[in-house]
């Protein structure tokens, strides 16, 4: 698609899209949201910027082929999972790091529940990216 | 409301099971994008269907305090959709290529794999 | 302990994704997998030891205790069928260096192949029906790409109608889950087969029992489900059609067996004569299907499919000596299956063909691999004293116990049909001269090829020697499962009182 409107308002869309979907990645901890529709969200960033400056432009814009940022989501997942061995739980048991304070009193508190979120994101993204480039590829 | 959207799973299933009759892939594949939307309106009917809060517990709350829908139900079907989602877009991929080699989406005429008189020998 | 019945699924996944990083280099990708088979067949062998010393073992995924979380668990039934696939795995890894090509390497074969690995372990470990679902689909996904893998018009078409049969199944599995979750409010296995004998709607779960037969049977391939299977089995490179042989549609019975003797045990007569009739029905035509062929992988397609009505109908007699007899068929037929398919890869590079119209004079041209074929095959025919004959007389032995003289009738028709299926490949493929006057001998073959093609064939054969000639261990083993099966006291409790520590 070459429209003008398009690409003038993809250079600014996109950029927002993919904030909002980091904003919706980390409210998914203790609110709706989370790393699948973030990640959904972020891959629409990606189709919309393909649609308007084409294919390889999204590409190049990503960087990173889709298919290797999937697998290192896979990897940061089961990563998060693995976390657990160091404190003698159970695989896939949550736990919390303190970074500042104390958990009590609203210090800053990080979890592998984070980490697994944003696997899932990065495995979305990467995923549907794929997908959606070797079905343009074809066409 | 089980009741009406227990009927509303029975048509997206009937609707869906006619379109795997047909011939053509591209509908077979639609018939069975509905049968799984039906197959998750299932689960979510199976939960049971209440007026009721989210399910998310108060901070410094053990336990949510008034009556929340149920979690597990909304659970399984996010992962479904999201497994559903991802094999579908296979099959999708998966037919656009077929297209593309074979040239046609009529399941009769796709003879390559189980030719219909298949190679016999003729003598020893 | 926890951790130990993770490793199944998580060794595979980490495997899959080394070797999705290094994919680019072939050799470099053929060590990762092999080295990933070798652990998981490290781990399941633990696994075995513990079981059978210590009975059921269960851990409880993130400290959720049963049935709020996903249990693990791994009694007599999963940790050998854990063994089994992990020697399947090893083997086909083994093969796949020399019959792979650096094409399908490139678009990921072995990581495809590891998440194969993982579904199908996944699946037996784990102690949650939903869960259960989920290692299903991933080892869909993985098929999936392994069948259509390298793209070649045969595989679309053989791949194109694998996939449809087998969503059709998926969205079955869904939708009686998820009623399934809705009569009795859990999906854990150990608690549905608590909550579901207090459940007072004979219809219901009659009904649900059926589409469970539906589901599974898709997967299992009995008849009349069966039509994915001989339509895209022979399109792949030997190595997939393997490993798809020795574990897809067992993964199909294994989840058949686990919901007939732990969901539903309550509701016999009705859905256990369903299973009988399958089960006969899937011996016959399978059978009379290979008959009917004359292209080497076609006939083993149609054998499978044969073999499953023998696993069927030992879960179908659902007496202690015929659930022994499925699971000791279930060992013999995995490594005899998969050893066939390996043979029928190394004929076709020696021979030049699958159609045994076209081939022939192996027999001549390699004794090593003829006897190999014989081992296999003749132990798929059930000849004493392979272990093909023992795992039928326990399912023979079984159905005389109950009078059921009709199945033994049929189950010995089948038998011989095998045979005649078996006799013809031996002397088609390897006993007549090749039409084409040459057969090119196994020493034409490079060594390193020549290792990677008969070290797997010769392992898988040597375990089939083992069954046949040392058969009472395993015999015994196979009789213990079906005692944890039939009365699974013990599962409930490694699963529902928190055995986790």
């Amino acid at each position: 698609m070459n429209s003008i409107i398009l690409q003038t308002a993809t250079r600014v869309l996109v950029a927002l899209i993919l904030v909002f979907s980091v904003y919706m990645l980390l409210r998914g901890h203790n609110y709706p949201g989370g790393g699948f529709i973030a990640g959904l969200i972020a891959a629409s960033a990606f189709a919309l910027f393909a649609m308007a400056w084409g294919m390889e432009a999204a590409q190049s814009a990503l960087r990173i082929p889709p298919g290797n940022l999937a697998v290192s989501g896979v990897a940061l997942a089961g990563l998060s999972g693995l976390m657990a061995i160091f404190y003698g739980d159970g695989p896939f048991s949550g736990q919390w790091l303190t970074l500042i304070g104390a958990k009590e009193e609203d210090g800053i508190v990080i979890s592998n529940v984070l980490f697994f979120d944003i696997g899932v994101y990065l495995t979305v993204l990467g995923a549907v990216l794929t997908l959606i480039f070797a079905l343009e590829e074809a066409s | 409301m089980e009741g009406p959207l227990a009927v509303v799973v029975g048509i997206l299933i009937a609707t869906g099971v006619y379109l795997m009759l047909a011939r053509d892939l591209l509908h077979y594949l639609f018939g069975l994008v509905l049968i799984s939307n039906a197959a998750n309106l299932a689960i979510f009917i199976a939960g049971r269907l209440t007026r009721a809060s989210p399910p998310l517990i108060p901070e410094g709350q053990e336990a949510p305090q008034i009556v929340v829908a149920n979690p597990l139900p909304q659970a399984l079907i996010l992962t479904a959709i999201v497994i559903g989602f991802g094999l579908l877009a296979f099959a999708l991929a998966l037919i656009a290529q077929v297209y593309r080699e074979l040239g046609t989406l009529d399941v009769d005429r796709m003879r390559i794999a189980e030719p219909v008189r298949p190679k016999r020998k003729k003598s020893l | 302990m926890s951790w130990l019945l993770a490793l199944p699924f998580f060794i595979p996944i980490t495997t899959a994704l080394i070797a999705f990083l290094a994919r680019g280099r072939k050799h470099l990708c053929s060590v990762i997998s092999i080295t990933g088979c070798f652990a998981a067949l490290c781990v399941s062998i633990a696994i075995v030891t513990l079981v059978v010393s210590g009975g059921p073992q269960a851990a409880q995924m993130g400290d959720w205790q049963a049935p709020y979380g996903i249990t693990l668990i791994a009694d007599r039934l999963s940790a050998v069928m854990l063994l089994i696939s992990a020697i399947v795995g090893l083997c086909v890894a083994l093969f796949a260096i020399s019959d792979i090509n650096e094409n399908r390497v490139k678009l990921g074969f072995h990581c495809f192949f590891q998440l194969l690995l993982a579904g199908v372990s996944g699946s037996f470990v784990t102690g949650d029906l939903f869960n259960l679902y989920v290692w299903f689909e991933v080892m869909l996904i993985a098929s999936f790409a392994l069948l259509v893998l390298g793209g070649e018009k045969i595989q679309l078409d053989g791949g194109i109608k694998y996939v449809a049969l087998n969503l059709v199944s998926t969205l079955l599995m869904l939708t009686s889950i998820g009623l399934l979750y809705g009569l009795t409010g859990t999906l854990n296995m150990a608690q549905l087969h608590i909550s579901l004998a207090e459940v007072d709607n004979p219809v219901a779960i009659s009904t649900l029992a059926v589409i469970f037969i539906c589901a599974f049977g898709i997967k299992a391939a009995i008849f009349p489900l069966f039509f994915w299977l001989p339509a895209s089995y022979h399109v792949p490179p030997v190595a997939v059609t393997a490993v798809f042989a020795g574990l897809l549609t067992k993964v199909g019975v294994y989840a058949l067996i686990r919901t007939f003797t732990l969901i539903f045990p309550n509701d016999l007569g009705f859905t256990q004569n369903i299973l009988l009739g399958a089960a006969l029905l899937t011996m016959l035509t399978g059978v009379l299907g290979a008959a009917a062929q004359y292209e080497f992988r076609k006939i083993l397609s149609f054998h499978i499919i044969s073999q499953i009505g023998f696993l069927i109908l030992g879960l179908a007699l659902n007496s202690p000596l015929a659930l022994a007899g499925t699971v000791f068929y279930m060992i013999h037929n995995i490594v005899a299956k998969t050893n066939l398919f390996l043979i029928s890869g190394t004929a076709q590079r020696l021979a030049g063909s699958y159609e045994l119209n076209e081939i022939g004079g192996l027999y001549k041209a390699s004794p090593l691999l003829s006897t190999f074929f014989f081992i296999a095959a003749f132990s798929l025919a059930g000849f004493p004293p392979l272990s093909g004959f023992w795992a039928k007389l326990l399912l023979v032995k079984a159905s005389l116990d109950q009078t059921a003289y009709f199945v033994t009738a049929v189950a010995l028709i089948t038998g011989a049909l095998t045979l005649f299926s078996m006799s013809k490949i031996w002397a088609e493929a390897f006993w007549k001269p090749h039409p084409q006057g040459h057969c090119k001998s196994l020493y034409s073959l490079s060594v390193a090829e020549r290792l990677q093609r008969l070290l797997p064939v010769s392992l898988l054969a040597s375990i089939t020697l083992i069954l046949g000639f040392m058969p009472e261990p395993f015999i015994e083993y196979a009789l213990g499962t079906a005692g944890e099966l039939l009365h699974p006291d013990d599962y409930l409790e490694a699963v529902l009182t928190g055995s986790s520590h």
